[in-house]
């Protein structure tokens, strides 16, 4: 069983839990495995665990119960100088008192490598993150977008199969953060690694991964390719950390065939969704419809759709898209999002419209 | 074109160059900075950098042999020091005038004193002469009153040597001796003395109106009485003596004019003989006949001195120049180099001991470590004497160590080892004492190594060793430098711990400074000491800015 679970595993979480003090769980039983060459996210809120979960990856934290296996093998046991592992930290780590090259050739010397291989590679390592210019400067002297680099050519330059990445942009501006977020995507598949990414950025989740593993309290909430987290998110805490998103409450009132389910919402309107994880008619749900999915034109909606009243009390122009808040049935902040094209209506507050959505954009998830 | 642009001066808006501009913008910025550093600096200055001048100026000054014996330095000067002859006549009359003076000021003594550090015996040597240079003026006096005695009333020097209305005074050697007499003075000297030397009787007459006026100096100005009724000083009398049967006194005579002319005249025809300067100093103590005792007074006499500081590495100035002491008087060098060499023991022991409890401190939760930090920094709370104190009791040879030893069975009763007054008492104590101003820098800096390059340099494969040794400990050496300064400089100059525990073989060269600044008085020497103590400390800072860097040390 667990040998062909594991057929096209590299790494492998296992049942794996971490107590910091003994009386709570920061990782809850744990289960993960990785193929080799994927991109992985571990995206999150603070204090989620996925942290946690890469130390223990890297050896810096033991986990309290379950295996880790890294190529098959656990590496429970192995410290972590032993493991082989390429890691990024936040703040990058580069030791303030060696020039950039001393520190790429750091991890090829503690690993007796010839002087004239480790300065080869030291330059391919620098040349890849286009930093050739720089090996004899001091960390200091560098700007925070060429740490970065020089950081990521060093947690490479020992050609480890697995890289860790623990939230490496944190520190970046904004046009420097997306233009890194696709070097390394690039970098990464390029050479073929396999990356366990860290961040709490769902943006940079999304853009960068093969997957995303989206942690909660501990647990792995889902884990899916970006585009199928972000359309069908399997509960509501992933609806909600994911994009945007619209959420009504409500309860179940019936399940029909065609997996559909009427759902009448707290003002007393009735609307058709998709049951997602709600099975039990009169059970209480939050009904989850992306901002962007939200249709007023009533031509495009499905004939007999249920619609909903809205008021329009703000309207934002963004340039690209337009977003717009409404009441809709009591709920404040209903956001609509609607494209910048020729023949879109502004809408003015004050105004009132009908809104409707196909039904399998709407999602009846847990309450 | 865009070369000439760049190479002009940048102007500000209104043509003015821009750093003129900059500068008188942040003119009331620099003026507030310093009004608030300026309380400290005035204090720092009087408190502590005159001072210290003053004591650093005293480790080449010399003046007390200059102003307490000005005409013998003027004529000891012509004498060949290298000779074995003795020096001729008047230097010796010269000594004993000056030497008068200075015993009636009570200023000889204290040269004795200075001269003695040169070499012993020279103090008594001043004190005995002082005692006893009145004796020959009371034979002088007894032979002028034989002539006339006249010369036994003391109203008739004050009416020979003072200028009668409208009579010519002399300037400068009322001048000169009064100046004499202030650089001789305790206290300045103040009053109305009534007297003005004669020119006519001091061309006539000039050593006894010399001596006469400095006498008149003193009784007037500063023992504030009546100089014509006060009876003169003995030296007067041989003074006066000298003067009436130099060679060509009687033709001077003749052109005299001034009061007791016929008492003078009677002088000048009565068989008199001159004074023999030698023979009374000879009588005083042979040793004034030993050509030894004028050399050191000789070498000594300017008013600048690197005597101090030849005796400060174990030398000393001679008239050939500067030689090295004799073999039993060589202690300064080796206890110079016994104090660099058990500071930096001490600064070695505190780098040994110290690192460990840094690197628990700044890696512990921060509530534990401020437990630990208190522990640290108990010993600051108490007393150093106290705590110097302690380790007396810890280590004496029936102390607590020693009782612990024995009592484990490590060392013989009868065989108790000796830890204290001597160098393990003084490193121990003190390494105890100086261990806080080694583990707060070190600390400090250590706080701020951020434990994520010990994980990236293990996650790059380096073992649990090679990260230290490569990645954390370089970082440390800032807090190790600073400490080590700080540890290294207080403890060169530590005093009072080596004092207690150091016996003989475990003191400092502080000590041996305050030994001079308050048991031998010879503050020259310990100026000196002092300076070179403070040279090394630079010196050595120097050497570590050269090697290390400065700007490698931090406090935090």
């Amino acid at each position: 069983m667990a040998e062909s679970h594991s057929r096209d595993a590299f790494v492998e979480f296992e049942r794996v839990q971490k107590s910091y003090d003994g009386e709570t769980l920061v990782v809850k039983d744990l289960n993960l495995s990785v193929p080799k060459g994927e991109f992985l996210t571990m995206l999150g809120p603070s204090g989620s665990g996925k942290t946690t979960c890469l130390m223990m990856l890297a050896g810096f934290e033991t986990a309290t119960h379950g295996d880790i296996r890294l190529g098959g093998t656990s590496i429970n046991n192995i410290p972590p100088h032993k493991r082989g592992i390429g890691m990024v930290f936040q703040n990058y780590a580069l030791f303030p008192h060696m020039t950039i090259a001393e520190n790429l050739a750091f991890p090829l010397e503690v690993r007796k490598i010839g002087k004239d291989e480790r300065e080869k590679k030291v330059k391919r390592a620098l040349d890849m993150v286009e930093m050739g210019k720089f090996g004899g400067r001091r960390p200091a002297q560098l700007s925070g977008g060429q740490q970065q680099r020089v950081a990521l050519a060093r947690a490479l330059v020992f050609e480890p199969e697995l890289v860790l990445m623990d939230e490496p942009l944190g520190a970046l501006d904004k046009q420097l953060r997306e233009k890194m977020q696709f070097e390394i995507t690039h970098l990464a598949h390029q050479l073929g690694i396999t990356t366990v990414y860290v961040t709490h950025d769902q943006t940079e989740a999304l853009t960068m991964s093969d997957r995303v593993a989206v942690f909660d309290d501990g647990r792995i909430q889902q884990i899916a390719a970006p585009d199928i987290l972000y359309e069908q998110p399997e509960n509501s805490f992933v609806a909600q950390f994911i994009g945007e998103n619209n959420t009504l409450q409500g309860v179940v009132k019936e399940i029909k065939a065609d997996n559909l389910a009427l759902v009448e919402l707290d003002d007393g309107e009735l609307i058709d969704c998709k049951p997602v994880n709600v099975s039990k008619v009169g059970e209480r749900t939050q009904v989850s419809i992306r901002p962007e999915r939200v249709e007023f034109d009533k031509k495009r909606l499905q004939p007999g759709a249920h619609t909903l009243k809205a008021e329009v009390l703000e309207f934002v122009y963004m340039g690209d898209i337009f977003r717009t808040r409404l009441r809709v049935a009591g709920n404040d902040d209903f956001i609509v999002k609607t494209r910048n094209a020729p023949d879109q209506r502004r809408l003015q507050p004050g105004e009132q419209l009908e809104i409707g959505w196909l039904p399998q954009d709407c999602r009846a998830l847990d309450a | 074109m865009s070369d000439t642009a760049t190479n002009a001066p940048v102007l500000a808006a209104d043509g003015t160059p821009l750093k003129r501009s900059l500068s008188r913008a942040l003119r009331v910025q620099k003026m507030r900075a310093l009004a608030l550093i300026a309380p400290l600096l005035i204090f720092v200055l009087i408190s502590f950098i005159l001072p210290i001048g003053d004591m650093l100026f005293r480790s080449v000054e010399n003046q007390i042999v200059e102003n307490t014996l000005p005409y013998t330095v003027d004529e000891l000067a012509k004498w060949d020091g290298a000779s074995d002859d003795l020096p001729p006549e008047p230097v010796f009359r010269d000594m004993y005038f000056d030497l008068f003076l200075a015993a009636e000021m009570k200023r000889h003594t204290r040269l004795g004193s200075r001269l003695n550090y040169e070499s012993s015996g020279m103090s008594s040597l001043f004190r005995q002469a002082g005692r006893k240079l009145d004796d020959p003026g009371d034979d002088a006096q007894a032979a002028l009153e034989e002539v006339d005695p006249i010369w036994g009333e003391r109203e008739t020097y004050y009416q020979l040597f003072n200028a009668a209305d409208g009579a010519a005074v002399d300037d400068a050697l009322l001048a000169a001796q009064e100046k004499r007499i202030r650089s001789l003075a305790d206290e300045k000297p103040v009053g109305e003395m009534n007297f003005a030397p004669s020119a006519e009787v001091s061309g006539l007459l000039p050593l006894a109106a010399r001596v006469y006026t400095s006498f008149a100096v003193i009784t007037g100005l500063v023992e504030n009485k009546v100089v014509a009724k006060t009876k003169p000083m003995e030296s007067l009398y041989l003074a006066l003596l000298q003067d009436v049967t130099r060679p060509d006194f009687k033709a001077d005579l003749a052109a005299y004019n001034g009061p007791h002319k016929e008492a003078l005249t009677a002088l000048a025809n009565a068989p008199l003989l001159a004074p023999n300067y030698t023979e009374i100093f000879t009588d005083v103590d042979k040793e004034w006949a030993n050509v030894e005792t004028w050399r050191i007074i000789q070498t000594h006499s300017g008013p600048y001195t690197s005597g101090y500081f030849l005796n400060a590495i174990d030398m000393q100035k001679t008239p050939e120049g500067a030689a090295v002491q004799p073999e039993n008087k060589r202690v300064l060098i080796q206890l110079f180099i016994r104090t660099i060499i058990m500071s930096l023991t001490i600064m070695g022991a505190c780098i040994l001991l110290g690192y460990p409890i840094a690197w628990l401190l700044s890696n512990l939760p921060m509530r534990t470590a401020n437990l630990l930090m208190m522990l640290v920094l108990l010993p600051f709370w108490t007393s150093l004497l106290v705590r110097t104190s302690a380790w007396k009791v810890m280590l004496q040879q029936n102390g607590v160590v020693n009782d612990v030893l024995v009592w484990i069975g490590l060392v013989a009763d009868n065989d108790r080892l000796v830890l204290i007054n001597n160098q393990i008492g003084t490193i121990t104590a003190m390494t105890h004492i100086l261990l806080p101003f080694m583990i707060l820098p070190m600390y400090s800096v250590m706080q701020t190594i951020n434990p994520s390059y010990l994980r990236a340099a293990k996650s790059l494969g380096a073992t649990n060793w090679t990260a230290f040794w490569r990645v954390y400990f370089p970082q440390s050496i800032p807090g190790i430098g600073a400490g080590s300064i700080l540890v290294f400089i207080l403890s060169i100059g530590y005093y009072i711990t080596p004092e207690i525990v150091g016996g003989t073989k475990g003191v400092f060269i502080s000590n041996r400074i305050a030994y001079h600044i308050s048991s031998s008085l010879n503050w020259g020497l310990a100026a000196a000491l002092g300076t070179i103590l403070l040279v090394v400390v630079l010196a050595l800072y120097w050497c570590y800015d050269k090697i290390v860097g400065i700007d490698n040390v931090k406090l935090g």
